[in-house]
């Protein structure tokens, strides 16, 4: 069975059965394994999982960074706009990058150059895909960091990134990826360094700039209240593979997946009248697999509670209509009734 | 001695003194805890919350005194720790131990895990070597280590596995009292359950009381008996954990509460949202040190410290005003 991808007159990116391959040892490694999504105009894709499930490695894919060699988009298309960005040449995909898709890294401390002003790199990146003036793409340098709510940006842009904190770091960084209107924003872990308080206010601002301008965001995170602020759709990601797909209420709500269930289940969450007794998290137990030594078949069989001998070989998208797909032997049932009907 | 609280905690202070920025000038001084006192009970966890920079950390090293405090008292059991010299601190170390935050840089990657867990034992020359030997593999499984894994070194181990090593090595010496200080902060989700759970089994199992330092107040939530909530070197706001989370009452407490992000969207309006970071803590704002983030700041904020008073029995708060009707 095909994988269910929507396609629709609002559709801005899809990415078809994409695979990416790394070469360790002498022996090709599939890190990324069919992994296909569509992301609509102004909305928000939250991709989920644990550290090393490729999460990050599908953001680097889709903007051909992946480190090459050892790696390699080895199948699948990343459709923008109707361009096939995994067949484009390196010059084009130079413009796409910063131009129509841009990025927030994770660090904002590691990913800004110490020895120049943020005023100086905002002003590299305007310059490098729009064709205007020195001084006319300062003052937008001005203007963008006004956008991002810093105050006094007229002094703000001479400064360096060592006399910003973390939060105003990481809104330089937005200010940054926003330079050319990019029409997909994929924000890697934006808010993993930052306290709290001001990792609300960094959520407030891109739901801000996504309203003003229609920007598709994808957000990836291990953190489900973060995918809850600002996802329409979540996808959760287990081992390079994707596992379950659907809306945020149907994720969290009546995820079918055990690796999602077990996830959701062993977050605490703050309820405002706790009980008196402390209850024990479930656990998911063992360890997330080693892609070298990955078991065959399922790649959560290991750790999953519900294992059954068919989970031996792989189990297929069971498209649960709607588009929503479960990568698990459990929903087979519900997806056949749904194709007699 | 019997006395219901473990650790007494009085107007703890740690101030650093930094280098002066030119010849002349007045030596600056950084008020990382600034006059923090607490209570925990025998057998219960103080969980101390605050956002990066509000001196949790600190406050948690100088109660061991790995960080030497520059004023209060610390009593440990009727015995002020602040008096005792090297050789009765070293011996008082056996009943107070820490988890470090990363357990990536606190293992020594050279020793093996065994070897570890075996070091408390060592320092304070407990046992023969073959006691040595029994007593770690006894903490490897106690807590959910395989013996033979003694043999392995550090970078052999998932973060979730290392982070137990740091608990075998904090239990070796049966200790009275722990700071876990953010033990689950740099790890992931569903290994995160894992070590919490393990610790609340060995609290109750070994009756141990915890000072549980954390930025994620979910994770406070679920662990912690009582909580004070810190900001900018001060406690904001002490109370039991029932009513710290039914019904915060301090500005800060309301605000960092409502900023963490729920599964459920329902909640998102009427947030309150803070405006800035978090100021500096070498020019600490005057009066109360909230009031510059503060949406219900007065002229009187500004000028006067609000202390720590008891608004409601068992709940303290630092404010000049009632905010929760506002």
């Amino acid at each position: 069975m095909k994988n269910p991808t929507l396609k629709s007159e609002n559709t801005v990116l899809s990415v078809e059965n994409l695979c990416v391959d790394f070469e360790i040892k002498g022996k090709q490694v599939q890190i990324l394994s069919d992994i296909s999504f569509s992301l609509e105009r102004g909305k928000t894709l939250g991709i989920i999982g644990e550290s090393g499930c490729g999460k990050s490695m599908t953001a680097l894919a889709l903007m051909r960074m992946i480190p090459s060699p050892p790696g390699r988009i080895s199948a699948g298309r990343v459709v923008l706009k109707g361009e096939d960005l995994a067949q484009a040449s390196e010059k084009r995909i130079r413009d796409i990058r910063g131009g129509e898709i841009s990025m927030i890294f994770q660090e904002p401390m590691t990913s800004l150059n110490p020895v120049f002003t943020i005023g100086n790199q905002i002003v590299e990146a305007i310059r490098r895909h729009k064709d205007i003036g020195k001084s006319e793409a300062w003052k937008e340098a001005t203007d963008l960091l006004d956008i991002v709510h810093i105050p006094a940006p007229n002094r703000r842009v001479h400064e360096y990134p060592h006399q910003l904190s973390g939060g105003m770091r990481q809104r330089v960084m937005i200010a940054i990826a926003l330079a050319c209107e990019p029409t997909v924003l994929i924000a890697d872990e934006p808010t993993t360094a930052l306290d709290v308080t001001v990792q609300a206010q960094i959520f407030d601002l891109l739901n801000e700039i996504q309203k003003d301008r229609g920007t598709c965001i994808i957000l990836i995170t291990h953190d489900f209240g973060a995918v809850a602020e600002m996802a329409d759709r979540v996808l959760v990601m287990y081992a390079g593979h994707k596992i379950e797909e659907g809306t945020l209420d149907e994720i969290i709500d009546s995820a079918r997946h055990p690796y999602t269930q077990g996830l959701l289940r062993s977050m605490p969450e703050i309820k405002v009248d706790p009980g008196d007794i402390r209850e024990s998290l479930a656990e998911i137990p063992g360890v997330v697999p080693d892609l070298l030594h990955l078991p065959e078949g399922c790649p959560f069989a290991p750790r999953c509670s519900f294992v059954m001998a068919q989970c031996q070989d792989l189990p297929h998208y069971m498209d649960l209509g709607d588009n929503r797909s479960v990568k698990c032997w459990l929903a087979q049932e519900d997806s056949r009734t749904k194709e007699q009907a | 001695m019997t006395n219901k609280n473990l650790l007494s905690v009085e107007g703890l202070e740690v101030h650093f003194k930094l280098k002066r920025p030119h010849l002349f000038a007045s030596q600056p001084t950084l008020y990382a805890v600034d006059g923090v006192s607490f209570e925990i009970v025998r057998g219960q966890t103080l969980g101390l919350v605050g956002e990066s920079g509000c001196g949790k950390t600190t406050s948690g090293l100088s109660v061991l005194r790995l960080v030497e405090p520059t004023g209060g008292k610390i009593v440990f059991d009727g015995v002020d720790l602040r008096s005792l010299g090297a050789d009765a601190l070293l011996d008082m170390r056996k009943r107070m131990q820490i988890i470090f935050q990363d357990p990536y840089s606190s293992l020594n990657p050279r020793q093996t895990a065994g070897d570890i867990v075996k070091d408390p034992l060592l320092i304070q020359k407990v046992g023969n070597p073959k006691e040595r030997e029994e007593r770690v593999s006894e903490l490897f499984t106690l807590v959910g280590l395989q013996a033979n894994q003694k043999e392995l070194f550090p970078h052999q181990f998932s973060g979730g596995q290392r982070q137990r090593i740091c608990i075998a090595r904090a239990l070796a010496l049966n200790p009275d009292f722990i700071v876990c200080d953010e033990p689950v902060s740099a790890l992931d989700v569903a290994i995160q359950a894992q070590i919490l759970n393990l610790l609340c089994k060995l609290q109750e199992d070994l009756n141990l009381t915890f000072l549980f330092i954390s930025h994620d107040l979910a994770v406070v939530q679920h662990i912690c008996d009582e909580i004070a909530v810190m900001y900018l070197g001060a406690i904001v706001e002490k109370t039991n954990r029932k009513k710290l989370f039914n019904n915060p009452r301090h500005p800060y407490t309301r605000a960092l509460l409502s900023a963490v992000p729920t599964r459920r969207s329902s909640k998102k309006s009427n947030r309150i949202r803070l405006e800035g970071d978090i100021p500096n803590p070498v020019n600490r704002p005057s009066g109360c040190r909230f009031h510059t983030r503060c949406m219900y700041s007065q002229e009187q904020c500004k000028f006067e410290e609000p202390q720590l008073v008891e608004k409601q029995p068992g709940h303290w708060e630092a404010c000049h005003f009632e905010t929760t009707n506002l």
